[in-house]
């Protein structure tokens, strides 16, 4: 068995345990999350050496036949160690914010992080399908038990939305068993490779759009958005963190990773009306989070805002693009990650996610505020920050696709910087108010050991991409190019343009 | 290896060090670290040119990788020619005297070590800006002047007036950046690289463009974020706001250094404007009109300050003047002497503020000249340098200028001469209500500091003999030499304009006292207007912020996102729960009517599949 296998099964063993942990020592269940969560991290950065090597494929059902297929490159590997980082960083932020049921909080946590390991590394696409559904049963639970007041509306609204995306999903993968015979997802790109399997043009554009509205939902690209400020407003800080950096990005993922290798020119006609969606997120996101009066929904907009840049690139369709949009997956975990917690944090002490009831924070809490203001640079994609890297790359892509892209999307750069600097501003600075005197107080060092992390992620990332660019490019070139293997399509259009031959 | 890399690394250790354990440390090392660290880098760029000279060509360090994807390689790549080299010795020289004058000046504040570590980290990225050797590297430098001019603007950040124009500038010049990024992704499709040399060079053989074009495009581009950074039309209106900040910032960010890097960056791709001379002409005119507007508004002001502040406005448009006709040696020349004098202006102001306890308000001075004669002195000097008087620093760039104007346009010439004269006039109109007359306050003034002093004597050395550095001579290798001999009646009446608004002001604030105000109360409204600075902010706000906050909350967030968009998704949740309530019936508990539902669904399956099949 090897480390990815390893990297799967032990949080499913602490998920496990945690539920058998008895009632009276429901507390060790915390200490004893962290260090799966630990342990499975610093295991997870096995991974980074090789990452191809360590691919699994055996059977797990006969018939259909079903495969326990589970591998990696270097487009699932940072996502992968994205989230074992964030699960310990999740258990610390929930310490003492989490106080009832406590065993059940952390072996969701636990099983979460399963399902995710188990999405970014499935090749079997009913084995995907089993991870992508499994990860949506603990966040439905964090929401639905550990939320705030209006928690049962959204988390119902959550898996609803969820579901109706993954059922069309289902129903793709379904097809295209019946098509190719296996659910075998490195079989089936082989399959279309050398020709065995072709998809015609009436057959690709509806699995296309099967599987990206599913995907789509889940990025969430607008207008399908609507789930996700009231999830991240209603879930709490670990729910949110791990939705906003990582179960978003799911959607991305998959988008990359089977959309785009599949159903290369579906893809490609599609990319035009896709981009036009994204720039409506990033320019919407952004001026709707502008006006939020709640700091979890203005991050929650700010994210529709920055998924939309991932979208434009990926659908540029070129190198930089598709780096800067992986890239950028990463770098919007952590950032905005961090901004969920720093919120929580504030929330913590204050007990109110509304800006206005916030002040002058940076008097009495100011390693909070400074490590906010790096946050906030960072996520308004400030040089030398990570977001900078992916950001230019793809609006470099996207203006060498069309300039007018460039152009409608830089505006999200604009309107980021106002946002964010206002919430910083009405939140942080001026004079601190008697409520805020007496309840806020500075990060205490669980807290610090929780962001820092992501901190010095934020700097590193973006002074040195150099650590993770190559293995996301090369990644990214093999599905560039498998993107166009679809013949079929292709000689379906040449006549059309070399008729004055005849 | 020449280790080019220093000369940022070193203030940014300063930043570090300040800005880790700066708290907990006491302010002999806090100004050991922050002064040390800019006196270190200051005098690296010396060893550095020491032993580079002559330097007539670019001298390149290459260190590692920054961002590589496909064929885009953006390499951390320093370099230093002629033109960086002028830029390298202002920034480190005036910034190594403002850091000694701020031990001085903030010696009483709160947030001391975050002060310095704010300011170092200042001339980390403003190096940085300097020495790039790619677009994108530049861009490091620009936004990161911008994060230090927006944190140490908003340095009171108790005060809602600060923290708000520190939101301003930032924001502003986001918008400036957004034209500047275009800018990269143009150049990038049109050169493939973003390496300066490498950019040039393939710019070299192209024709110029005698109708817009891509170059065209990138130049005008360019500019947007040049106007932003360097306070121009219509992107200017942060810069006055900006004085919020600590005198000391103010001296060195928005009047000697970070402001002028928009002329430097303009300056830097002059091989590309050469080959867009429509571009050339909109600088040109957006220079002027810069020049003209601010330094009106100048005339106005009370606070001394902003007076200042319109006048940096004002003489950015001259050096973008310069750029625009092609005179890049002489807006990087005025780039110099405006650093001298007008770092010594405000500095000298301070010195005045500092000694009336926060006093700013030119109408509660007066008489201050015996009281604190050698602020006084020392000002003089960058009076008479700004106000053109030969043969001070001021005198000689503005006069390249004027020329290079001349030979362009003569129209340019003249407007450029009204201005000197506007200019001249408000200078002195701030000297005297200062200096002279009684004083009209109810402080104690005192006299500054030798650390405050002190790099004031050192700018006013500079300020009077700036002009003979020949700074156009040195720039030769960089941007040729124009031909053309100096008309002596285009100097002759260049100065005389500066006299006459020295004249003027004396006979209305010295002569005629109240005379001025009589004046302003017969001009009415247009008094207003300039007074009001033409309403700018208020056009900005009833045109474009407030509609986009007010449209983003009722149209974009209440009707299309919460009411358009999840209505239909609430709807749709309850048209399933309606038809599920409908359904109820089919869940009869009859087992039989279950097992015929399930035959007919198989028998649907199969007929589907193999219907694919």
């Amino acid at each position: 068995m090897n480390l990815l296998s390893i990297l799967l099964i032990v949080p499913a063993a602490g998920f496990l345990a945690l539920l058998l942990l008895p009632r009276a020592r429901e507390k060790d269940a915390r200490l004893l999350a962290l260090i799966i969560s630990t342990a499975v991290f610093l295991a997870s950065l096995g991974l980074i050496g090789a990452p191809s090597s360590f691919e699994t494929n055996v059977e797990w059902i006969s018939s259909p036949a079903i495969r326990y297929h589970v591998s990696i490159d270097g487009l699932s590997l940072w996502l992968i160690i994205l989230s074992t980082l964030l699960v310990p960083i999740c258990v610390l932020i929930s310490w003492n914010y989490i106080g009832k049921r406590i065993k059940e909080f952390y072996a969701f946590l636990l099983l979460l992080e399963f399902g995710l390991i188990g999405v970014f590394a499935a090749m079997d696409l009913f084995l995907f399908y089993v991870f992508w559904e499994v990860t949506l049963v603990p966040m439905y639970f964090l929401i639905g038990i550990w939320g705030h007041e209006r928690r049962i509306y959204a988390t119902v609204k959550f898996f609803l939305y969820t579901m109706a995306g993954s059922v069309l999903m289902l129903v793709a993968i379904l097809y295209l068993y019946s098509r190719a015979g296996t659910f075998d997802y490195s079989v089936i790109l082989t399959l279309l490779g050398n020709g065995r399997l072709t998809l015609t043009a009436a057959e690709q554009l509806p699995l296309f759009l099967a599987f990206f509205v599913a995907f789509a939902i889940k990025v969430p690209l607008w207008p399908l958005h609507t789930w996700l400020p009231d999830a991240h407003v209603e879930a709490p800080s670990a729910g949110s963190v791990m939705l906003a950096s990582v179960m978003l990005k799911m959607g991305t993922y998959g988008i990359v990773r089977f959309c785009l290798p599949m159903f290369g020119n579906a893809a490609r006609e599609c990319a035009p009306y896709i981009a036009v969606l994204a720039i409506l997120g990033i320019i919407i996101g952004a001026l709707v989070a502008m006006v939020q009066p709640n700091m979890k929904k203005l991050v929650a907009y700010s994210s529709v805002s920055h998924l939309g840049f991932v979208v434009l690139g990926i659908f540029s369709f070129t190198q930089q693009g598709m780096d800067g949009a992986v890239y950028q997956m990463l770098n919007h975990g952590v950032s905005t990650g961090a901004l969920f917690m720093l919120v929580g944090y504030l929330y913590e002490r204050q007990h109110s996610l509304e800006i206005k009831s916030y002040g002058g924070v940076a008097t009495v809490a100011p390693n909070l505020a400074i490590i906010f203001l790096i946050t906030s640079l960072a996520s308004i994609g400030l040089p030398l920050l990570n977001n900078f890297v992916g950001e230019y790359l793809i609006l470099q892509a996207a203006a060498m696709v069309d300039v007018r892209w460039a152009v409608f999307a830089a505006i999200g750069v604009i309107l980021s910087a106002c946002y964010m600097l206002w919430l910083y501003q009405r939140a942080f600075l001026g004079e601190t108010p008697e409520e805020v005197r007496s309840h806020v107080h500075d990060l205490n060092f669980r807290e610090m050991a929780a962001i820092a992390p992501l901190v010095i992620l934020m700097v590193w990332m973006g002074v040195a991409s150099q650590s993770f660019l190559p293995t996301i490019s090369a990644a990214n070139a093999e599905i560039l190019q498998k993107s166009t293997i679809n013949v079929e399509y292709e000689v379906k259009r040449i006549p059309a343009e070399t008729h004055y031959g005849d | 290896m020449h280790h080019l890399w220093l000369i940022p690394a070193l203030p940014l250790a300063g930043f570090l060090v300040n800005g880790l354990f700066g708290r907990r440390l006491p302010k002999a090392i806090i100004n050991a670290v922050a002064v040390g660290s800019v006196l270190l880098s200051f005098l690296w760029v010396l060893q550095v040119l020491n032993g580079l000279m002559p330097l007539e060509t670019l001298y390149v360090e290459r260190y590692a990788t920054w961002i590589a994807s496909g064929s885009l390689d953006i390499p951390y790549e320093l370099a230093i020619d002629r033109l960086s080299a002028v830029m390298l010795l202002v920034v480190t020289g005036v910034g190594l005297l403002i850091h000694i004058y701020a031990t001085g000046y903030m010696s009483h504040e709160d947030g001391y070590y975050r002060f310095f570590a704010y300011l170092n980290l200042f001339m980390f990225f403003m190096l940085t800006l300097v020495l790039a050797n790619n677009y994108l590297l530049l861009f490091v430098g620009w936004e990161g002047v911008g994060l230090c001019s927006y944190l140490l603007i908003g340095f009171y950040y108790l005060k809602n007036s600060a923290t708000t124009a520190g939101n301003k500038a930032f924001i502003v010049n986001r918008i400036g950046d957004f034209g500047f990024a275009l800018a990269i992704f143009l150049i990038f499709i049109q050169f493939g690289t973003l390496d300066f040399p490498a950019v040039f060079s393939a710019a070299q053989p192209l024709p110029a463009e005698s109708t817009a074009g891509i170059l065209t495009a990138i130049c005008l581009l360019l500019m947007v974020g040049a106007a932003g950074k360097s306070a121009q039309v219509p992107l200017y209106v942060w810069l006055p706001d900006a004085m919020e900040g600590p005198t000391p910032v103010s001296a060195l960010i928005h009047a000697a250094t970070m402001v002028t890097a928009g002329v430097y960056m303009v300056a830097r791709s002059s091989a590309l404007y050469l080959k867009a001379p429509l571009a050339m002409d909109v600088v040109a005119l957006i220079g002027l009109l810069t020049a003209v507007l601010a330094a009106t508004i100048g005339m106005t002001q009370f606070d001394i300050k902003k007076v200042f502040a319109y006048s940096t406005v004002s003489q950015l448009g001259y050096m973008f003047l310069a750029l625009g006709v092609g005179a890049f040696s002489a807006g990087i020349f005025h780039v110099v002497t405006h650093a001298f004098f007008k770092a010594l202006l405000f500095l000298g102001a301070g010195s005045v503020i500092h000694a009336l306890e926060g006093e700013q308000d030119l109408r509660h001075m007066g008489g201050l000249r015996k009281k604190i004669p050698i602020t006084f002195l020392t000002l003089a000097c960058a009076w008479v340098a700004i106000a053109g008087v030969p043969p001070f620093s001021g005198f000689h760039s503005k006069d390249e200028i004027l020329l290079a104007a001349h030979h362009h346009a003569p129209w340019m010439y003249w407007i450029g001469v009204v201005t000197a004269g506007i200019t001249a006039f408000y200078v002195s109109r701030a000297m005297f209500l200062c200096f002279f007359g009684k004083y009209r306050g109810h402080h104690h003034p005192h006299e500054s500091p030798v650390s405050m002093w002190g790099p004031l004597a050192v700018l006013a050395l500079l300020s009077l003999g700036g002009g003979y550095t020949h700074i156009p001579q040195f720039l030769a290798p960089v941007f040729p030499l124009a031909e053309g001999a100096h008309d002596f009646t285009l100097v002759a009446i260049s100065v005389a304009a500066g006299l006459t608004g020295i004249g003027l002001a004396w006979f209305l604030y010295i002569a005629k006292p109240g005379l001025a105000d009589s004046i302003a109360s017969n001009l009415g409204g247009l008094y207003k207007l300039v007074y009001n600075k033409y309403f700018v902010d208020e056009l900005y706000f009833a045109t474009i912020i407030n509609p986009a906050i007010a449209g983003s909350r009722t149209v974009l967030w209440k009707f299309l996102d919460a009411g358009l968009i999840d209505g239909t998704v609430n709807g749709a949740g309850h048209m399933a729960q309606w038809v599920g309530a409908k359904c109820r019936r089919l869940q009869s508990g009859n087992i039989r009517t279950y097992a015929t539902w399930v035959v007919l669904g198989a028998v649907l399956l199969i007929f589907t599949i193999g219907g694919v099949r």
